[in-house]
């Protein structure tokens, strides 16, 4: 600590070039911060551990092909099967077509199926009364200011209703939270409605699910269960592919692209930018102090401590661009997400970020300090101090 | 008094390219504890390269220097920072202080290498600070002092952890000579009241005054050594 001014005044030697520098470490850690964020929600989507005791079984064809609501009495008749569930995709919007909100068509018992999911037993017993009854995520409910006992008003992308439009008219039964705060992100953001509802009042695809959500009694059972759900219907006209929630997910993904390849490619060439730049800073800046560094030399600083001291610099002004890049991240993605009104979800930068980040930090400040530091370390007092 | 200084046989060599220049030879030199010796010489005559080996800043090609009984032609680079650190106090022409910190933290630079406390080492530097009448100058940088105050804050830096030994390389070249004779004055001080053993080297006849002794370089070889 007690060298902690002299590098701090070495940093701050060229105030503009640092602050300059300063600023692209703190634009790349913002960028990291607010895509690493999005990297680890869709790394983590399905990753419960409930998610591995159930299977989602969807049509082999395509993810939009329906499935027949008889199945459900057929794979609940499959060994291993401790109970079956479906849900339909409704497609719904609040008050704006870009109020987008994830609203699903369930049978009585989905929710069930998923204990990381907690209802009141007292609105759970309204929503299941209720015909016309949801259930609202905690954070849609907070976000929209709904309330149980209010009207609401849902817009369908897809689904008309009995009198042919698109709005759909629900009465909300009960406020849905998710138990841990991980699963807050999704489980809360969510409207359950009443696939039953839902079926006889759209004029298509009556007696159709999307898909079918089945808890196994043991997860380890899981491949066997879920290859005698796909035999059920095995050479019919709707053929099944089953698999684990944190596959189907994963698949999912995966066909919206690969979220992690394309946001580590982009960190790639940002702090491969970063590297340069700050490399380049970095020794311009020690070539400078050729002749201060010969005087530490020559006062008595071994070349392992003027080695040192270079080094701690090159990760003090990384550091301190990342760590306000990343404080900004931090900030900004709340912001950034109440203000857009639902358009933006940011993901908030959470600890695994932090710990990512500022090893990354320390790393580009090493490989970035290494060779001025070098250069220091082997400067000959004579020749630095005769200016050769 | 003794020796404080024993050098024997002492030669440099320096390769430049394929080229080999002897920049000293055969150089046997005694200096004695509490001396202030001004070595003088042409440009090219090897009293920098003496002063820079008799400050452990560089190592002799052959011969051996002998500074208060430790042969530091012997040493290793680590051991002989250590020497430097705990032995030697350096003044440059240039003054060479760290553009950045206060006069204060200049001084101080040298205690850093000592497990002296924060406190201790302000009060050090104050009074090194003091002896070279700039008490009222510590918080300043080096960009708002004359030249003649930056080299007394260079001595200050140079006593501060109060070695035995001054190397000065033309402390004066770079002053008025107003200046010039105050630091002189200084230095003079630091050998007559401080004790202080100093080896200055000097184009200038009349800063070679303020020495004890004055010895003449010449190709690398000492040719006349008089009494001041």
């Amino acid at each position: 600590m007690k060298y902690l001014h002299l590098i701090w005044a070495a940093l701050f030697r060229r105030k503009t070039r640092t602050i300059l520098t300063l600023v692209s470490i703190l634009t790349a850690f913002l960028l990291f911060g607010m895509l690493d964020g999005v990297r680890t929600s869709f790394a983590n989507v399905g990753k419960s551990a409930a998610g591995a005791k159930r299977l989602q079984t969807g049509s082999k064809l395509s993810f939009i092909e329906t499935l027949p609501q008889s199945l459900q009495a057929r794979i609940a008749q499959v060994p291993g099967v401790k109970d079956v569930a479906y849900a339909n995709w409704f497609g719904g919007a609040y008050q704006d077509p870009h109020n987008q909100v994830f609203s699903f068509a369930v049978s009585p018992n989905y929710i069930d199926q998923y204990p990381e999911v907690s209802v009141t037993p007292a609105e759970r017993k309204a929503f299941d009364a209720t015909r016309t009854g949801v259930l609202v995520g905690d954070t849609l409910a907070k976000k929209y200011h709904w309330k149980v006992g209010d009207k609401l008003p849902l817009q369908s992308n897809i689904f008309p209703n009995r009198d042919g439009s698109k709005n759909w008219s629900f009465d909300i039964a009960g406020i849905i939270r998710a138990t841990k705060p991980d699963d807050k992100q999704f489980l809360q953001g969510v409207v359950l409605m009443h696939w039953k509802y839902f079926d006889e009042s759209n004029p298509y695809n009556r007696g159709q699910v999307g898909w079918y959500v089945t808890s196994v009694a043991d997860a380890s059972q899981s491949d066997r269960v879920a290859r005698a759900i796909d035999a059920l219907s095995a050479n019919s006209d709707h053929e099944t592919k089953t698999m684990t929630e944190q596959a189907a997910m994963a698949s999912w993904m995966k066909q919206m692209g690969n979220i992690s390849f394309i946001v580590v490619s982009i960190m790639g060439a940002v702090f491969f930018t970063l590297l340069l730049l700050t490399g380049n800073t970095m020794a311009q800046a020690v070539r400078e102090r050729t002749s201060e560094l010969a005087v530490l030399k020559t006062i008595g600083f071994s070349s392992q401590a003027v080695l040192g001291l270079v080094l701690a610099e090159s990760v003090l002004l990384v550091l301190l661009g990342g760590v306000i890049g990343l404080g900004l991240a931090a900030m900004l993605g709340p912001i950034m997400s109440a203000g857009s009104g639902g358009m933006l979800n940011m993901p908030p930068v959470g600890a695994g970020s932090w710990a990512i980040g500022v090893g990354l930090m320390v790393a580009i400040g090493l490989l970035v300090g290494v060779l001025p530091a070098l250069r220091a370390m082997r400067l000959n007092i004579v020749d630095a101090l005769a200016g050769r | 008094m003794g020796n404080l200084i024993e050098i024997r046989d002492l030669a440099k060599v320096y390769a430049r390219g394929k080229q080999k220049v002897e920049v000293l030879h055969h150089i046997d030199l005694n200096i004695a504890e509490g001396d202030f010796l001004a070595l003088m010489g042409p440009s090219g005559s090897g009293k920098t390269t003496l002063l820079n080996l008799i400050g452990g800043l560089d190592t002799p090609t052959a011969g051996t220097i002998s500074v208060g009984g430790q042969r530091i032609d012997q040493l290793g680079a680590g051991p002989l920072a250590k020497w430097r650190a705990a032995n030697v106090g350096f003044v440059f022409q240039f003054y060479n202080l760290m553009p950045m910190l206060s006069a204060q933290r200049n001084v101080e630079l040298p205690l850093l290498l000592t497990k002296l406390s924060s406190a201790q080492r302000k009060q050090n530097a104050a009074i090194a600070l003091k002896l070279v009448g700039l008490d009222e100058r510590a918080s300043h940088k080096p960009s708002e002092l004359s030249g003649g105050q930056q080299q007394r804050v260079a001595i200050a830096r140079a006593i501060v952890s109060d070695p035995t030994l001054l190397v000065c390389d033309e402390p004066t070249g770079d002053l008025d000579r107003q200046s010039a004779e105050d630091v002189l004055g200084l230095l003079r001080t630091l050998n007559r009241e401080h004790g202080k053993t100093i080896v200055m080297v000097t184009h200038d006849p009349k800063a070679a005054e303020y020495a004890n002794h004055t010895l003449h370089l010449d190709k690398g070889t000492l040719v006349e050594q008089a009494l001041a």
